[in-house]
This record gives C-alpha cells, sequence and structure tokens, in this order.
C-alpha cells in the first residue's frame, strides 16, 4: 500500500486537469475533487509527465476490469498502458457509478470513462489545431502528445498549461473507430496478477495504520437472540485485551494483536437470550409458499396463456426450485475504520463505497460528508458479501477506542453472517397441440421483495442502530420473461414480504435462476413434443434475434450437437452420456449466450461428472478478450459448484454450514473442461461479461442430465442422492 | 506465558516472541514478520490459502502453532521467488493468467511448488488431485492447473 499511496499523492499533486490539494489522504479536503459523474475531471487527470489517472467509481473485484478501464482510457487518449494509473471505489476521489455489480462496470462505468476521455481529447486536439494554425482533422495522437502534419508536436501537459480544464462530458465525442484501435479489443495481460503471484499485492487484509487495534466481532449462537450480560471477567486472562463492547445484540471486542481478539472473541462468555424463529428447512418451500405476499408482479402478459394451456390436448407442468447459497468468499470480510477529528475513514473491499458511505452515517448518525470509505481489493465476491459489515462492525469498535480498528471475521462468521442467496421457487406449466407445438406458457416465482439498494448493516441491526430496514435480494425478477416467441405467455413473480435470512445478490441474483427453471423446462416441453432442443428454441425465437440465433448455432457446431430429440435411446448401462442446451439473452435486452453441457452420470452411486463445458458469447465489443474468456470461465466454474455442491443449512437458531466441510464447493477433479468461443463485435457498444454465462449453467445441466437418463432433475443442487430419488421414483 | 521462537523466514533468522506459543504460525508472519503473501481463510486447514512451506513441505500455516516453526525454514511465496527470478510456478501463474482475485493463489502456488518438487512430470490428473484441498471461489481451475502443467514442462 505505501507504494500506491505515494503514487496516489504524487499523481494527484502533480494533476493538471484536477487541482486540489494533495496531502496524508485520510486528512485531506475530502470534496473539493470534482466527482460528478458529467465532468471530465472526475474521471481523468493528465499530469506533466504524461501519467494520466482514471478515477473509476466501479471497483476490480478481482475480476480484471481495473485493465479493462486502463485500456479504455490509454485508447482513447493515445497514451502508453502504462502511463495510466487507476483510483477505483474512494468517495471522496472517484464518481458515483454505481455499486459494482450486474456485469456493468464496462457497459457502463466503461463507457462513460471512455466518454470523459473522449472529451479530453477533442478538447486537446482543438488547442492543438489553434497552436499549429491547422485542422483537428489533420492532426494525430501519439504517446500522449499531439502532432502536427508538419512533425511539430506538443505534448498535452504543453496544451493544458497550468490552467484547469474543466469539461463537460459529451457522450457524442467521437471514439476511436474499430480500425483504429490498438489497445482496446486486445489481450493485454492484468496488471494486478505479477504482484498477487510474488505476494506484494495489498489488500484490504493486509492495511495496517500507525497505532491500530484488532476487532472481532462475537456474534450471536441464534440469529435473533440479544446479548443479556457480558462477562468480562471471563477475557481477563488473555493479555492485551484492550475493551468488549455491546450494544443491545452486538457484542465485539477489541485487543492491541490480532491473535488476542481471536481468542478473546471465542472465550467471551456471553449469556444470550432464548431465539429459535427459523423455519424448518426440510420444509423451506412450503415455508415459502406460506408467506405472505407483499406484491404480485407481472413480468410479461401476451394472449391468453392460461385459456391456451386449459385448452391444449397435452399440459405438463413442474417446479423448480433453487437453495439458499452463502458467498462463501475465499477470505473472510475484512475493514479498518478510523475516527480523526471527527471524522471517520473506512478501508474496505466494498462494492459500493458510496452507499456503504450513507449507511454508515445513517448508522452513526454523522453527515455523510463526515465519512469516507475507500475501496482496497479484498478476496474476490460475488455480490454484496459482508465487507460492509465488517466495516460497520470496524467503525463501531474504533468509534468505542477511539484508535483505529481492523476487523477481519473468522470462517464462521463469513459462513454464518454473509447475506444470502434467498430461496428461489419457480412453478411453471405449458401446453402443447397435436403436432407439438408449443400453444402457452405460464410461470410463476416466489421470491422475496425489494431490488438493488442498500442491504443493512449487521451491526447496525444487531445493536438497534438507525438502519434502512428493508430487503435487497438483487434485481431478481428478471429472466422469467422468456425471449421466446410463444402464441401465449404470462410470467408472474409473487414479491414475498420476509425471506429467512437477510438477502442480497448473488452473482446473476434471480436472473440465473429464471434461466434455470424455463430452459429446463423448456427442454421438458421439447421432449414431449419429441423435438430436437436446439431446433425448437431456434423455431421459437423471433426471426430478428439473428444475434442469438447465431450463438445457438454456433455453440451447437461447436459441440458437434447431434440433432435428435432427448433422451437418448439407450439407457441400459450404468454410466450414461448425455448433452444439454441453454440459451439466455441476458434481462432479455443484452448479452447473449448458449451453452451446451456434456455429462456422464453414473446411475448406481448418482455421481454426475460434466465432462465438458462449452459456451458461446456475444456480448458486442469485447475490450479485453482473455479477460472476458476469464470471467466466463469463472462464473461456470461457479455455477457449477452451486448447481452441484452449495447449499447452505441451517437449524431453527442460526447458519449450521459454517466451514468448508459443511459447505461444499467444486474441487479441482470436479471442475470439466470449457471451451468458450466468442463473438467480438468491435463496431457494437459493450455489453456485460461474467454475469450472463452464470446464468446458463444449472439448465444445461438438468438437460444434460435428462438426456442421459431420462431423469430430469428440478431441485438444486443436484446431489447424487438427489438423483437416485429421482431414479427410484420414476 | 511469554515465549521467544527462532526460526529462518524467506532465509533470513527471525526471532519472535509471543505470549501464546499455540498461536499460529501465520498470525507470526503476517503480523510480526509482514510477510502477508499467506492469507487467511478459514483457520481449519480447508482451504490452503495459508499455505507455507517449513522444511519443504507444504503445511497450512493457520493450524501450525508458531512453536512448531522453532528452529525451522520457513518460506512464503515472496521467499519462492521474485519478479527478477521467479519460481517456474510463479512465471507460469503469469503466463497463464491464472488468477482472479489471488486470494487463493498464495496456496495454489505453494502447494504446486511442493507437488512440482516431488513430482517433476505429473499428469493433469495428478495435478488436479494434488491440488484437491485447494479452494479457489473465482473458478480458475482450469487456468491453474494448466499453469502446473507449463512448470512442469520447464
Amino acid at each position: 500500500m505505501d507504494q500506491i499511496t505515494m503514487d496516489r499523492r504524487s499523481l494527484l499533486g502533480a494533476a493538471l486537469l484536477v487541482a486540489f490539494t494533495a496531502g496524508p489522504r485520510a486528512a485531506q479536503a475530502w470534496t473539493e475533487k470534482p466527482v460528478a459523474t458529467d465532468r471530465v475531471e472526475s474521471f481523468l487527470a493528465l499530469d506533466a509527465q504524461g501519467n494520466v489517472t482514471v478515477f473509476i467509481g466501479k471497483v476490480d473485484l478481482g475480476t480484471g476490469v481495473r485493465t479493462g478501464f486502463m485500456q479504455i482510457a490509454a485508447e482513447e487518449l493515445d497514451v502508453p498502458l502504462g502511463r495510466v494509473r487507476v483510483i477505483e471505489g474512494d468517495t471522496a476521489l472517484t464518481p458515483d457509478q454505481g455499486p459494482t455489480y450486474g456485469s456493468l462496470s464496462i457497459q457502463n462505468a466503461g463507457v462513460q470513462l471512455r466518454a470523459a476521455a473522449a472529451t479530453a481529447r477533442r478538447e486537446l486536439l482543438t488547442r492543438a489545431a489553434t497552436r499549429f494554425g491547422a485542422q483537428p482533422g489533420a492532426l494525430r495522437v501519439e504517446e500522449g502528445a499531439v502532432v502536427a502534419p508538419d512533425g511539430r508536436r506538443a505534448t498535452f501537459a504543453e496544451l493544458l498549461g497550468t490552467g484547469r480544464l474543466e469539461l463537460a462530458v459529451d457522450a457524442n465525442a467521437p471514439i476511436k473507430p474499430p480500425e483504429a484501435r490498438r489497445v482496446v479489443g486486445r489481450t493485454v495481460p492484468r496488471v494486478d496478477i505479477p504482484d498477487k503471484v510474488f505476494g506484494r499485492f495489498e489488500y484490504v487484509h493486509d492495511f495496517k495504520l500507525p497505532n491500530m487495534l484488532h476487532g472481532r466481532p462475537v456474534r450471536p449462537p441464534a440469529m435473533g437472540a440479544v446479548a443479556e450480560a457480558v462477562d468480562e471477567a471471563s477475557i481477563r486472562h488473555i493479555p492485551g485485551v484492550v475493551r468488549v463492547v455491546h450494544r443491545g445484540a452486538f457484542v465485539g471486542v477489541v485487543a492491541e494483536t490480532e491473535w488476542a481478539a481471536v481468542r478473546a472473541a471465542k472465550d467471551l462468555r456471553v449469556r444470550w437470550s432464548d431465539w429459535a424463529g427459523l423455519p424448518d428447512q426440510a420444509r423451506l418451500w412450503e415455508h415459502v409458499k406460506a408467506t405472505p405476499v407483499a406484491q404480485v408482479q407481472v413480468t410479461s402478459d401476451r394472449g391468453n396463456a392460461a385459456q391456451a394451456i386449459a385448452s391444449a390436448p397435452r399440459k405438463l407442468q413442474a417446479s423448480y426450485d433453487f437453495g439458499i447459497n452463502s458467498h462463501a468468499s475465499m477470505g473472510p470480510s475484512c475493514a479498518v475504520a478510523n475516527f480523526e477529528g471527527g471524522r471517520l475513514t473506512t478501508w474496505s473491499a466494498s462494492q459500493a463505497t458510496h452507499n456503504l458511505r450513507k449507511q454508515l452515517a445513517m448508522m452513526l448518525a454523522m453527515p455523510v460528508e463526515q465519512v469516507r470509505c475507500i475501496y482496497l481489493e479484498g478476496a474476490g465476491c460475488y455480490g454484496r458479501n459482508g465487507h460492509e459489515d465488517a466495516a460497520a462492525d470496524a467503525a463501531l469498535l474504533a468509534q468505542a477506542v477511539g484508535r483505529p480498528v481492523r476487523v477481519q471475521w473468522m470462517r464462521a462468521d463469513e459462513h454464518g453472517w454473509d447475506p444470502k442467496g434467498p430461496p428461489h421457487l419457480v412453478e411453471l406449466r405449458a401446453g402443447l397441440d397435436a403436432q407439438g407445438n408449443l400453444t402457452g406458457w405460464e410461470a410463476e416465482a416466489w421470491i422475496p421483495k425489494g431490488a438493488g439498494g442498500n442491504v443493512d448493516l449487521t451491526a447496525a441491526e444487531l445493536g438497534g442502530l438507525p438502519r434502512e430496514n428493508q430487503i435487497h435480494p438483487g434485481n431478481i425478477i428478471h429472466n422469467l420473461a422468456q425471449p421466446y416467441a410463444f402464441p401465449a405467455v404470462k410470467t408472474v413473480c409473487h414479491r414475498l414480504d420476509t425471506t429467512p435470512f437477510r438477502p442480497s445478490w448473488i452473482s446473476t441474483p434471480g436472473r440465473m435462476q429464471n434461466t434455470y427453471a424455463s430452459e429446463a423446462f423448456l427442454d421438458e416441453v421439447a421432449a414431449a413434443a419429441g423435438k430436437d432442443p436446439v431446433q425448437f428454441r431456434l423455431s421459437m425465437l423471433p426471426r430478428e434475434e439473428t444475434r442469438g440465433r447465431e450463438v445457438l448455432e454456433r455453440v451447437a457446431r461447436l459441440a458437434n450437437w447431434q440433432t435428435r430429440p432427448s433422451p437418448q435411446a439407450d439407457r441400459t448401462g450404468e454410466v450414461l452420456r448425455g448433452r444439454g442446451v441453454t440459451f439466455c439473452k441476458y434481462e432479455l435486452v443484452r448479452t447473449y449466450v448458449a451453452a451446451v453441457a456434456e455429462v456422464e452420470v453414473n446411475r448406481r452411486t448418482g455421481v454426475i461428472r460434466v465432462t465438458r463445458f462449452l459456451c458461446s458469447h456475444d456480448c458486442g465489443q469485447i475490450i479485453n478478450p482473455d479477460g472476458v474468456r476469464s470471467q466466463i470461465e469463472g462464473n461456470i466454474i461457479h455455477t457449477l459448484s452451486r448447481t452441484f455442491k452449495e447449499e447452505m443449512t441451517f437449524d431453527r437458531k442460526a447458519v449450521t454450514s459454517l466451514d468448508w466441510a459443511s459447505y461444499q464447493v467444486i474441487t479441482f477433479p470436479e471442475v470439466p473442461e470449457i471451451v468458450i468461443d466468442l463473438v467480438d463485435r468491435p463496431a457494437e457498444r459493450p455489453w456485460g461479461a461474467g454475469e450472463p454465462a452464470a446464468a446458463v449453467v444449472p439448465s444445461a445441466v438438468s438437460n444434460a442430465v435428462f438426456d442421459a437418463t431420462g431423469i430430469r432433475l428440478r431441485s438444486v443442487p443436484f446431489t447424487p442422492a438427489k438423483f437416485r430419488a429421482a431414479l427410484s421414483a420414476s | 506465558m511469554s515465549q521467544t521462537i527462532a526460526m529462518t523466514v524467506n532465509g533470513r533468522a527471525a526471532s519472535i516472541t509471543v505470549d501464546d506459543p499455540q498461536m499460529p504460525l501465520l498470525y507470526v508472519l503476517r503480523n510480526d514478520l509482514g510477510v502477508t503473501g499467506p492469507h487467511y481463510g478459514c483457520g481449519l486447514a480447508q482451504c490452503g490459502a495459508c499455505t507455507v512451506h517449513i522444511d519443504g513441505q507444504a503445511v497450512r500455516s493457520c493450524s501450525v502453532p508458531a512453536s512448531a516453526a522453532a528452529g525451522r525454514q520457513v518460506v512464503t511465496l515472496e521467499g519462492l521467488g521474485a519478479p527478477e527470478r521467479p519460481h517456474p510456478v510463479q512465471a507460469a501463474f503469469i503466463a497463464e493468467q491464472a488468477v482472479q482475485c489471488g486470494y487463493c493463489t498464495n496456496g495454489m502456488i505453494m502447494e504446486s511448488a511442493a507437488f512440482l518438487a516431488r513430482t517433476p512430470r505429473p499428469t493433469e490428473a495428478q495435478v488436479k488431485e494434488a491440488l484437491a484441498n485447494n479452494i479457489c471461489r473465482c473458478g480458475t481451475h482450469p487456468r491453474v492447473v494448466a499453469a502446473v502443467m507449463r512448470a512442469a514442462r520447464g
């Protein structure tokens, strides 16, 4: 961090586009640098040495998007990649471009950055044209300088002079045409990887402040229990304990060393009240169906689907469920908080520092201007995990002791208390006519209310402190409506008033579960109609969906797909092989993905092995092809883990899957070969990559298992026991 | 009862006074010696993020008492290689871009380096088995396997 801090200071101090006081980060004036998203100077600083600093509100959660932002800035400004630095997710320095979620970083923040850089480039060209007495169109930009036709050069710094350049972002400023691009669209090695490989990268877990103490929360053994009494004498034998903090159900310890804090949190005797308010996990889906509905949302309604199904000679119906997931990040959530001069600064791996700032201000009844939240990379997170909560824990503890406090959760805190991907239940019905044509489609989902928003801070909840008191599971309604031209369709979301665990979004929230249910059920319909699953989908995609058809056709070719209905004919052996397809137009407005899963199923043991997973992917313009591949691979593997293994368990009091033995995830021998086919469209706008590839995984697997065995799996995770049960029931 | 423990870390002699000799080695490395390559992942020896070498063996420093490292050679990711002289596994991880968040990378590299030292020409299946108890959540598995195979080819 020292190195990065120095870089930041020197870069900021020398900035020409933005003039604001440099100094120690936590102490400097916090709001002098512009951060409005419509100003060029909010995004970019160019210094006298020819360096470009990018200020970006979206953060690199381990995805490599930092390198993508650098490519975008280097391309539009024609500076070498090595001259570009990135500052991410600092509420005092970076624009609020929304939380880093939804695979929107390149699609939204990258496009905003590109517009800012293109606006700056146009201004530099205009100034150079005046200086050289030439037409802007006759000038070229290379290596951070503008060059006239006669060879005269002016560096960006010379063109900017000492004045302050203030520009509104022009979203229509001309960007480089595809044929002129030299950095964007090409694979660039990620800038963070060497430091990560040599143990030199500074994660939030490694960040230290002078005089810093270590804290640990002590969570209740039952989620709704209150700490009735705390026996501070119980940890008096541990050297270095500084303080026990107790507010309602919030209990935490602070110590001089991390190990003392770990021991104190473990040994502290607390009398907790009785609480057993969780539902019976064995009857989870009954609980979900019985939960009061806050809102009924119709997400598509064309024709009279109910009547079309009722009058169809053949009717199908099925119910699909997807259990509760933990983010289960590799590194437990961690943050450092410091109060100085009445101001609070936190360092955390929050994906939404601008929102965290508001939440901390609310919790602590402070003016939001007195809170600054700085992003430092943590272990990968796949949505809103516990980082914000660790920041809130650290803030409460730091406030109590008047010194900087670092909090890192223990593994059980992470598995037990990170917000959860909520249970997701979908029921579907369809009608077929005598020719095997689909006549009507109905889908109903039972899912929590809410969308994206500020997930309440656990410390505020436990401590009875101000919070929004709303649930925010993410934007989970998408992809229940269908990309297909069904003659009649109705899709409905029953938005439940409550859900057993504090929800948040985990990779592809709801969009993956809805795609899974819909694309698996569509496969059931295709099988009932005796039609090939790829051809059946193609026959129902609207003619104008050329990009959708293309990914489906490409993945079928890639997989050497044999046109025939499922299941395959010979199902007599012990180990059976099959293939399944899935198509997704993400949120019906962006990235197209088609996938084929190839599986081997052992009918005796119920063990399912994915041997190969193939994916054709069209996210429009690609910034960094290897970065996109890496994101697709990661999302496929993470979702295979969720499809086969991940399921949070709980009793009536709390989460019981508190480690990697009880919350199992995919292991190396279980990871299939992954084949990726990228469709690059450099003249199109860039869409998100990552989440869309997760959407297609569970249904492709369910369809492949059905193709192999004739057994349909409708309950995630697809465990051997569930397969054997489905087999014996068939 | 405080105790002084002497060990060698990345080729340098280190002497640390600890209150509790049962404190895991990981905390000595990260907090007392500022060696932050090894990461706390679970404290249960289940995930591998904290892996270091002790006398050439890959061990999980979250579950080894500091006192057990007394008088022994400890090597961490920082000591395995450096940009100017990378260990072949480190070079291969860069070549294959086998990192996303990188929190597990320490364990992947340290486990693989110890594995290759005893199995210089592994099959892919052997690599996968050797890493079967190392967890990655970002899904870098295929690249990690490719990197270890690349390092083995030399």
